[in-house]
């Protein structure tokens, strides 16, 4: 039996959102959603600390793929792909 | 001559032209200090009166003022189309021609709104965010008889963020006193994942939702309309039949700072420094009011708690020191008032640090919005409070 490693997929559109405050880094997100294809993967960076409860909620009500979602030095990277 | 240049007649333009001719009046005297508003109308027109067009029986008339009426006599009034910031010769051109010299900017510029940005908006939606579409839905109100009411907001950022809210529950007022509240439903769309932007009014008002039968539809970003089966839908997915829909229309900032470069495409919101309102690092630049990127209600009160911070920031570089004083810096304080319906009322009051803790809705703040608005021309603009 072989393993299959997923790889992460490649990132096509990064949104910075630090330095925005709810809802602003959801509000780019879903703008960046409106324009990318089926299959893009958008990274959102945020240091609002609500973005990583709102965030994940509305890609799991909007019907994507939430791929990652990173703490990193003071922002979050919330990495999603756009499915539908 | 040190030259001030404020473009936009409207809460944070007339208020910061009036209190800098009264701070550098001396100045202006000695012909020291010029102070020049520009204004596309020439009339400051009081934007939160729209909603009450469609919902309290106010008149257009009532909402506009001539703007050489509100602003102080040192100030000069230029009523004409800024069409071009040109930061490196320091003027503004204007679309008469002239070219207007400038050592001071205040960009009060407002925003404006796109419904055609949204296929069918124009024919479908109802709104109350220009006179003219407010006497709209006042007229498409008084002819429902009954049916499905969609109230929503089409996109964010948009002005005065408690409106839709205060319209969903009025409108359920009015059916209610109509007789017309068994035969209706009243729905409400919010973009985000709760009922309010901000998490404690969203607390106040989520509850008033439940009690008033008013069904909350969170995440709902409007993504077209359809009018032949008469559904708004949504990027999440959802559809929601209407016989009756209002929506915010999508909001941005002027064409006028994206083209001049102060502001990115496609939002045109100015970056604006949260505590010293000066624009992308500019130390002469100031932006208030809605025309900012700032992290804040779309409203009047802000321009007006704003005002005083942006006249500090330019009369202390006029004198030649750092600014001081309880005005020195902004705080985000903004205040407004909150419409629940049937006769109550509440207040928000906030800055940066503090959320708003409203009070339990009551006739006192309603009757003090009333009072406010009929009151507003001889008030706020003119520095009174």
């Amino acid at each position: 039996m072989t393993a299959v490693l997923e790889t992460p997929p490649t990132v096509t559109t990064t949104v910075d959102a630090r330095g925005s405050f709810c809802p602003g880094p959801l509000m780019e997100l879903i703008r960046a959603i409106r324009e990318s294809q089926v299959g893009d993967v958008i990274a959102v960076l945020s240091s609002d600390k609500g973005s990583k409860l709102d965030i994940p909620k509305w890609i799991e009500k909007a019907g994507h793929r939430l791929v990652s979602l990173t703490t990193l030095d003071g922002y979050d990277e919330i990495v999603v792909q756009k499915a539908r | 001559m040190q030259r001030i240049v404020i473009l936009g007649g409207g809460v944070g333009g007339t208020l910061t032209a009036n209190l800098l001719a009264r701070k550098l009046g001396k100045r202006i005297d000695r012909g020291e200090v010029d102070i020049t508003l520009v204004d596309a109308l020439g009339a400051h027109v009081y934007q939160p009166g729209f909603m009450y067009i469609a919902m309290g029986g106010e008149r257009e008339q009532r909402l506009s003022r001539p703007e050489r009426s509100l602003l102080d006599a040192p100030v000069n009034l230029v009523v004409d189309t800024a069409i071009r910031i040109d930061e490196g010769a320091r003027t503004i051109v204007l679309a008469g021609g002239a070219a207007l010299p400038y050592d001071y900017l205040v960009l009060a510029t407002g925003c404006r709104i796109v419904p055609e940005s949204i296929e069918h908006f124009d024919t479908e939606a109802e709104h109350f965010y220009t006179a003219a579409a407010a006497l709209h839905l006042r007229h498409a109100l008084d002819a429902f008889t009954g049916g499905r009411i969609v109230v929503g907001i089409a996109a964010m950022p948009y002005k005065c963020p408690p409106a839709p809210l205060e319209v969903a529950f009025l409108i359920e007022s009015e059916l209610r006193e109509r007789g017309l509240r068994e035969k209706s439903e009243v729905h409400f769309c919010s973009p985000i994942g709760r009922a309010f932007t901000i998490e404690s009014v969203s607390e106040m008002a989520t509850p008033i939702f439940a009690e008033k039968g008013i069904e909350l539809h969170t995440f709902f970003n409007v993504d077209a309309i359809d009018p032949e089966r008469k559904v708004v839908l949504s990027l999440e997915g959802e559809e929601l039949p209407y016989d009756l829909l209002v929506l915010v229309p999508p909001h941005k900032g002027q064409q006028l700072v994206i083209d001049s470069g102060l502001a990115p495409a496609p939002g045109g919101w100015l970056p604006t420094d949260r505590h010293t309102l000066r624009v992308g690092g500019r130390p002469n630049v100031f932006a208030l009011g809605d025309a900012t990127d700032l992290p804040l209600s779309k409203a009047g009160s802000t321009a007006h708690f704003e005002a005083p911070v942006v006249v500090e920031g330019i009369v202390a570089a006029v004198e030649g020191r750092q600014p001081a004083g309880k005005h020195a810096t902004y705080e985000g304080r903004v205040m407004c008032f909150f419409e629940v319906g049937d006769g109550k009322g509440t207040l928000l009051r906030f800055d940066y640090e503090h959320p708003p803790t409203p009070p339990e809705p009551n006739a006192i703040w309603h009757l003090g919005k009333i009072v406010f608005n009929k009151t507003y021309f001889h008030t706020v603009p003119r520095g009174r409070v």
